[in-house]
């Protein structure tokens, strides 16, 4: 009754959005307020009548009514409930419903606000967050059904949502089960992050388009919508960050970040997000680009709808897969179809969106991050590029190629770089008017300290050089930012006659976005630590070890003491702990403890290292395989990862920059309009 | 099912190697693990997608590194040991297209639509950073900017709806 009732609902709520979709578009062409008012109303419904169907969902996963495919699909008896609730987003078929009750939830929000002064956007938002849900609805009650059940038709088991003729409920006695190595804490958290950072960009999108749509083409859109793409960008970061944390603790291989076609799909829209954030400065500050703010919202749009579809489907395994998916053309033909329209939309106004200033000089403040966009575009190119780059060769070559982390290091290595160098610039040019005297006049001190620590690294740390590189850039953008936080607090203290933490506190608190950006670039510098430490100097070894047997690596002794294995029927789960004794130059330090959980229902492993993390390394200890008698002998293959654990302090930070940054104050969009003195920020260039 | 079968293949294949093998069967010295997961590393199954073969668990990976194994105590450099894959299993097993005809493409592509992006950008730059006979004042009416008056009158309207 339950599933019935489920897909009911969510037939309805697709034809609420329908409405609501006509509705708003009549609205808007007839001028007739009634009838916005109407669509508002009925967008507003959709939220709680998804939210009703995804209860249904939640209700049929908890009590185990394995007669509905996807519960048997994605849930077994032996899980906990929790686990069972967050298998809800754990198949296409939940995700999918799951994505369009989060926009829902949004498009409620927004029909919400106070829209008095930006009336004639109403419509149009609602047009684009309809669109987007009756899609995503589509797919759910057309092609994806979270509710089909299984039915015995003539001795065959078929999946049906309604009782085929002559047919009788099947009811599997127990379901597949959660595949194991989504039942990590961080997993179950990572994926509506990232959700909730994807459906928070169709808001500034449709914000864009209503923008567009109307003719009203200032950076009233922008403002509206800049705590949005904040959120979002934020949701979309910790999403990537919980990402890399969980493959680092799960997945057994030693790293964070294995450019898998999955994890590209995620980072995409964060790089044009991030391209988007940067850029919406110049056009608030000083009336630029606004061409391509709008160029950006829309990649980022439709890079969300790829991904996501890229994220659940796995359809760019090969082109067959791509060709069977069910949902696989309608995604790609829905991505397309948004951008044509989104482009003739913008090619339509182009004549409205010129600049209202007028560029004056190649290093000022805009161009530098009119540079920032072009590396994001440049990595947003590598990144596609070799997301398509299989499906490409099958199709015109028939071969099929991978295109593993090689590819993506090499490209995108000086890229990153450049960001780096752009991050120590960037913050001392000025708004309008940068030369090279007054940027070098800025800077020199921080190149200088930068450089003799580079020099000290050479002789005291590693001749890698391009880990020199790294470091050099590195220590430029820390010392520059720090420089920006000192000169500006200093300022204030003198005027205010503060001490320096009361003048640093309150200058961050009013002014959070260029403050808060620059904790985020701190925090980006902590993470390239990290990354430098894990890509340069990781170490690994494997051997098979007897009891009391040891092995070396950079330093550190491990030594195999005793392994055990015992089933735990009631989780399902058959564990296999060894316990390694460690030592570093002889000094004891602590036994470690990795295992191997063999989950019966899915009938896989999951391999779970033994890690002791410390600021300098990580010595993360695998159990790769053990003989039946644990006395014999067990093989483990040993990494030893410098400096990672930056990058999760690196990462804390960065959320933490974020929220400080978009937390709510007051509204943006009662902020005065752009004035003519506000076009020259004081910098240090200054 | 396709899974099973790769397994059989290579169980077979494995087995095969191994029993023809001389110089395994003259009891060399075995490879270490190290060796064959630097080979290892490099390469990925047909099966597990984005996995590459050192840390890929399941049993059709593991009778490769095997096979990678057996085929080192034969005397096998890693180039031949690749080349042996390539051979049996098409490109796709290497971590990157091989730097040849059509796969160029992969290659060539992003330095040159990067690269165009970059002229695009700097000659826009340039023609923008140029002074200009009739050059606006920062901030002063954008109507000059825009083409049409009208354009001109809506924008101002508007400005003056935000300012109530």
């Amino acid at each position: 009754m339950f599933a019935e009732f489920g897909y009911g609902i969510l037939v309805v709520s697709f034809i609420v959005a329908f409405y609501s979709l006509i509705a708003a578009v009549y609205g808007a062409l007839r001028k007739s307020a009634a009838m916005v008012e109407s669509s508002r109303r009925g967008m507003f419904l959709v939220f709680p009548l998804l939210s009703l169907s995804a209860a249904a969902l939640v209700y049929l996963l908890i009590t185990n009514h394995f007669e509905v495919a996807f519960v048997y699909e994605v849930t077994s008896r032996s899980m906990p409930t929790y686990l069972k609730v967050t298998a809800w987003w754990g198949g296409q078929a939940g995700s999918l419903l799951f994505w369009a009750w989060l926009l829902a939830a949004f498009t409620s929000a927004v029909t919400l606000r106070k829209w008095e002064r930006d009336i004639e956007f109403l419509p149009w938002v609602i047009v684009v967050n309809a669109v987007t849900i009756i899609f995503f609805l589509g797919m759910v009650v057309f092609y994806e059904n979270p509710f089909t059940r299984f039915w015995l038709v003539a001795g065959n088991v078929e999946p049906h949502m309604f009782a085929p003729l002559a047919a009788t409920l099947f009811t599997p006695q127990d379901g597949n089960g959660l595949n194991p190595l989504l039942r990590h804490p961080g997993m179950v958290i990572h994926p509506p992050m990232l959700y909730l950072g994807f459906v928070s960009y169709v808001i500034p999108y449709a914000f864009a388009m209503a923008a567009l749509i109307t003719g009203r083409t200032d950076d009233r859109w922008i403002r509206l919508t800049r705590r949005w793409s904040l959120w979002a960008w934020l949701f979309l970061s910790f999403g990537l960050v919980l990402g890399g944390r969980w493959a680092y603790d799960v997945l057994g291989w030693g790293g964070y970040w294995g450019w898998d076609p999955v994890e590209i799909a995620a980072f995409m829209p964060w790089l044009t997000g991030t391209a988007f954030l940067h850029s919406v400065m110049i056009q608030e500050k000083r009336g630029l680009f606004k061409h391509w703010n709008m160029i950006l919202v829309i990649l980022t749009y439709a890079l969300v709808v790829f991904g996501t579809f890229l994220t659940r489907s796995g359809v760019l395994s090969s082109v067959h897969a791509f060709a069977n998916s069910p949902i696989g053309p309608f995604f790609m033909g829905y991505t397309a179809l948004t951008l044509f329209v989104s482009i003739a939309l913008l090619i339509w106004r182009w004549p409205l969106l010129h600049g209202e200033t007028e560029m004056k000089s190649m290093l000022s403040r805009e161009a530098l991050f009119l540079l920032n966009n072009l590396l994001f575009m440049s990595v947003l190119i590598v990144s596609f590029w070799g997301v398509i780059f299989p499906l490409v060769s099958e199709l015109f070559t028939g071969q099929k190629v991978t295109v593993g982390p090689p590819f993506y290091e090499r490209a995108t290595a000086p890229l990153f770089a450049g960001l780096m160098l752009l991050m120590g610039i960037a913050p001392l040019s000025a708004w309008g008017h940068s030369t090279i005297k007054t940027l070098g006049r800025a800077m020199w001190k921080s190149a200088l300290a930068a450089a003799i620590l580079t020099v000290v690294l050479f002789f005291t740390y590693t001749q890698n050089y391009i880990a020199l590189i790294g470091f050099f850039l590195i220590a430029l953008v820390l010392f520059v930012t720090f420089q920006e936080f000192g000169r500006a607090a200093r300022a204030r203290q003198r005027a205010q006659g503060e001490n320096f933490f009361t003048a640093l506190a309150r200058l961050m608190g009013r002014n959070r976005r260029r403050y808060g950006g620059y904790i985020i670039h701190i925090s980006m510098m902590l993470m390239a630590i990290g990354i430098l430490g894990i890509e340069i100097f990781q170490k690994e070894t494997q051997g098979s070890l007897a009891q009391g047997e040891q092995m070396e690596l950079a330093g550190y002794t491990i030594e195999y003491r005793e392994l055990a294995s015992w089933p735990d029927e009631g989780k399902g789960v058959n564990f296999t702990r060894a316990v390694v004794d460690v030592y570093e130059d002889g000094i004891y330090l602590g036994e470690l403890t990795p295992r191997i959980d063999y989950y019966f229902d899915s009938q896989q492993n999951m391999t779970i290292p033994g890690n002791r993390s410390t600021l300098k390394d990580d010595l993360y200890v695998l159990l790769v395989d053990w003989q039946p008698v644990s006395s014999m002998g067990a093989t483990f293959k040993v990494f030893v990862n410098p400096l990672v654990n930056w990058l999760w302090i690196g990462s804390l930070l960065f959320l933490a920059g974020i929220i400080f940054t978009a937390w709510p104050d007051h509204d943006p969009a009662e902020e005065p309009l752009r004035a003519p003195q506000s076009t020259n920020q004081p910098s240090a260039a200054d | 099912m396709k899974k099973f079968l790769y397994v059989i293949a290579f169980l077979f294949l494995a087995g095969s190697v191994f029993i023809t093998s001389p110089a395994f069967a003259q009891g060399g010295t075995p490879p270490t693990d190290d060796e064959v997961n630097a080979i290892a590393r490099k390469l990925y199954c047909p099966v597990c997608e984005s996995t590459p073969l050192d840390v890929c668990p399941t049993e059709a990976c593991y009778e490769w590194r095997e096979l990678i194994r057996t085929m080192l105590a034969e005397g096998n450099t890693e180039d031949q040991i690749t080349q042996y894959f390539v051979d049996q299993y098409g490109a796709r097993v290497l971590s990157e297209p091989p730097k040849e005809g059509f796969f160029w493409l992969i290659y060539a592509l992003p330095p040159a639509v990067i690269l165009m992006g970059a002229v695009i950008l700097f000659r826009s730059l340039k023609e923008w950073t140029k002074p200009k006979a009739a050059a606006l004042v920062i901030g002063s009416e954008p109507a000059a900017a825009s083409p049409k008056t009208d354009d001109y009158l809506s924008r101002f309207e508007e400005e003056l709806k935000k300012q109530k």
